[in-house]
């Protein structure tokens, strides 16, 4: 199978997490939509990896994964804490901080 | 098998990441064994000691990486030139003034943060939580791993070092931003944007850094500019679309990082949101680092993408430049929150600095330093004066920031040197001549010129006319406007404030109810913050009556490292 069909793959899973950031209010399905675009980009990088014959794509594509992990960390603490001191985790409710 | 050979690594090098990065690590242990009473002095004297230590660092390599013109570890991973030194520098006297403004207490005892940050606002749990005395000293260590990736971001030349550096630099700051100890339910919120965001826009730069690497096969910024003259070198370097995508998205992530528009729209709510005296170490330092990374980055592409493709780049700049100003300024001039007037603002020199960069030219990078000290001084200190402003209940009980600007009324009857203090930071920030903000404007303006860029540099002249308008209505309202009857005005504020949900539990939602009988104190503090204030004021001062030697110093630091043929 032609290589840059996984690119293709990659950009398609990008944008469709990039969309869900954008369109979704519930800030856990937006957080998840930065995990698509994190794990498309993983996918990218494999795949250049691969093209390239060296494995530093691979290597990123790791610390991507930590990153990750660390991220969710902190992305969900933060989340919880707003949940329970509202009761909501819809991106719309938190709307206090306007001019 | 291969034998695993370790690499050599020079540590001396390394040493002003290390000590930071290390002395946070011994942070975290000190929470774990140190008892209670002795925590919070240990970790301020731990986290002042590392970041004095790091600036000697900083001092002791100087030398010897402006003779080279570069240090390099592990082949570039971390690379030092005299623009990393310079801006690592910058961001270590910042942080220090930062973290003096942190450790600041009222005479009650009280600081800036929550005492569990766990706590739901309003609950039992935290009302015990402030009986019991409870403290956030974990407040420190995050400082310090923030201000670690802070001195990595400019000081490698690696994408993938760059990327770890950006979350080291952010994910701390994302929790300091959740932990105030008044208006919680805005300090969550002003968390919970600024990490959606944040990680949105590092989601954008990784996916940047993997087409770099598509393209060139390598994740070194000096080896793609190589690639980049050098076309048929790798198996996709026939696509230079994918370099061009992969360079605007690493970009964005920057910019992001720097407030400028068009991804600017979470720096008022995250600046207004997050405690005050981290919102001073944030405006302040982050935008140093980010600077100097995106400097870096920039630049060295720049040097390596052909004539046409060097146009797009520059035009981009433009454009940003453009509407960062223009945003920063107008948006900037009808705000009625001292914070969020602050956070416009340094949107708005977030446009300035990109002007500087636009030719991508030593004088620009020089200019770029000497901006953010500039910059960065005027704002920490403005934002510690914030934090002395506070409302007062009729018992007496200190509450939170008075931040709307009808309070900020009469302050220069009540409390003379403050508002002295706050009109040196607001005319330096204006850029009114004897002050830093003069000269670091009037360098950057200079750059743009000298690359051809004169629009963009009689823009910047015409939005600080408009900015001196605002700044100018804040000094007047100190000094001349009478100072309000108490409780007057705050019904005002307390109106807006009603939007909170759930009300109760000693002031610390949003305060509605209080503030209707608040008046306006500045609170003398048990002493860091002024003593952040003081030397804000100095360095402010001094940079614009006595420019010259750092203005040598930082000529002498916008040298990069020539790409190699």
């Amino acid at each position: 199978m032609e290589l840059t069909n996984y690119l293709y793959l990659a950009v398609i899973l990008f944008a469709l997490g990039a969309t869900t950031v954008l369109l979704r209010r519930n800030a856990i399905v937006v957080f998840m939509g930065i995990e698509l675009m994190l794990n498309a980009t993983n996918l990218a990088l494999v795949t250049f990896a691969r093209m390239h014959g060296d494995i530093t794509g691979q290597v990123l594509a790791f610390f991507v994964m930590v990153v990750a992990a660390a991220e969710v960390v902190v992305g969900l603490a933060i989340i919880v804490t707003i949940f329970r001191a509202r009761r909501s985790a819809s991106v719309d409710d938190a709307n206090l901080l306007k001019s | 098998m291969n034998e695993f050979v370790a690499p050599e690594i020079d540590w001396m090098v390394l040493t002003p990441v290390l000590v930071v990065l290390g002395a946070g690590a011994v942070g975290v242990l000190v929470e774990a064994f140190v008892p209670a009473r002795a925590r919070r002095t240990t970790q301020l004297v731990l986290t002042l000691a590392a970041l004095l230590a790091s600036l000697v660092c900083v001092g002791l390599l100087w030398d010897r990486v402006t003779i080279d013109g570069f240090a390099l570890v592990v082949d570039g991973t971390f690379l030092l030139t005299p623009f990393t030194l310079g801006v690592q520098a910058v961001v270590g006297v910042l942080a220090i003034l930062g973290v003096l403004v942190i450790a600041d207490r009222t005479r009650t005892g009280q600081d800036a943060f929550a005492p569990t940050a766990a706590a739901v606002p309003g609950t039992a749990y935290e009302d015990a939580a402030e009986r019991a005395g409870l403290e956030q000293t974990e407040i420190f260590p995050l400082a310090l791993f923030a201000t670690g990736g802070m001195l990595l971001f400019p000081a490698t030349d690696n994408l993938i070092v760059l990327f770890i550096a950006l979350e080291v630099l952010s994910l701390p700051l994302y929790v300091l931003c959740a932990t105030a100890r008044r208006r919680r339910l805005l300090s969550q919120e002003a968390a919970f944007k600024y990490f959606l965001l944040g990680s949105f826009a590092s989601a954008l730069m990784l996916f940047g850094i993997a087409l770099i690497y598509g393209f060139a096969g390598t994740v070194s910024l000096e080896t793609v500019g190589y690639v980049l003259q050098h076309p048929n070198s790798t198996v996709l370097a026939d696509m230079p679309e994918l370099v061009l995508a992969g360079v605007l998205l690493v970009t964005v992530g920057l910019l992001f990082k720097i407030g400028a528009a068009p991804f600017h729209t979470w720096t008022p709510d995250v600046y207004q949101g997050a405690p005050t005296p981290v919102t001073a170490f944030m405006a302040a330092c982050v935008k140093a680092a980010a600077i100097g990374a995106m400097v870096r980055v920039v630049f060295t592409l720049a040097a390596g993408l052909d004539e046409p493709l060097r146009a797009d780049l520059e035009a981009a700049l433009w454009v940003v430049a453009i509407l960062t100003m223009l945003v920063g300024t107008v948006a900037g001039a009808v705000q009625t929150d001292v914070k969020r007037m602050l956070a416009y603002s340094s949107i708005a020199h977030a446009g300035f600095l990109v002007v500087a960069m636009v030719g991508f030219s030593e004088v620009g990078s020089a200019a770029v330093l000497f901006y953010v000290l500039a910059y960065g001084l005027a704002t920490l200190g403005a934002f510690a004066v914030v934090t002395l402003v506070r409302e007062q209940d009729r018992d007496g009980v200190v509450l939170g920031e008075a931040t709307h600007l009808s309070q900020w009324a009469g302050l220069g009857r009540r409390s003379p040197w403050l508002a002295a203090a706050f009109s040196v930071f607001l005319l330096s920030m204006a850029g009114i001549p004897l002050t830093a903000g003069f000269i670091a404007k009037f360098e950057a303006f200079s750059a743009a010129v000298d690359a051809g860029a004169w629009p963009l540099a009689v823009l910047g002249v015409l939005a600080s006319a408009v900015a001196v308008f605002f700044y100018v209505r804040l000094i007047v309202l100190m000094v001349l406007t009478p100072p309000v009857e108490d409780g007057e005005v705050l019904a005002a504020q307390a109106a807006s404030d009603d939007g909170a949900p759930a009300e109760g539990g000693a002031g610390t939602l949003t305060a509605a109810r209080e503030a209707v009988r608040a008046s306006v104190v500045v609170v003398s503090s048990r002493g860091p913050a002024v003593v952040a204030i003081t030397l804000c004021v100095v360095g402010v001062v001094l940079l614009g009556l006595l420019p010259g030697p750092v203005l040598d110093w930082a000529q002498q630091a916008a040298t990069f490292r020539p790409i190699a043929p």
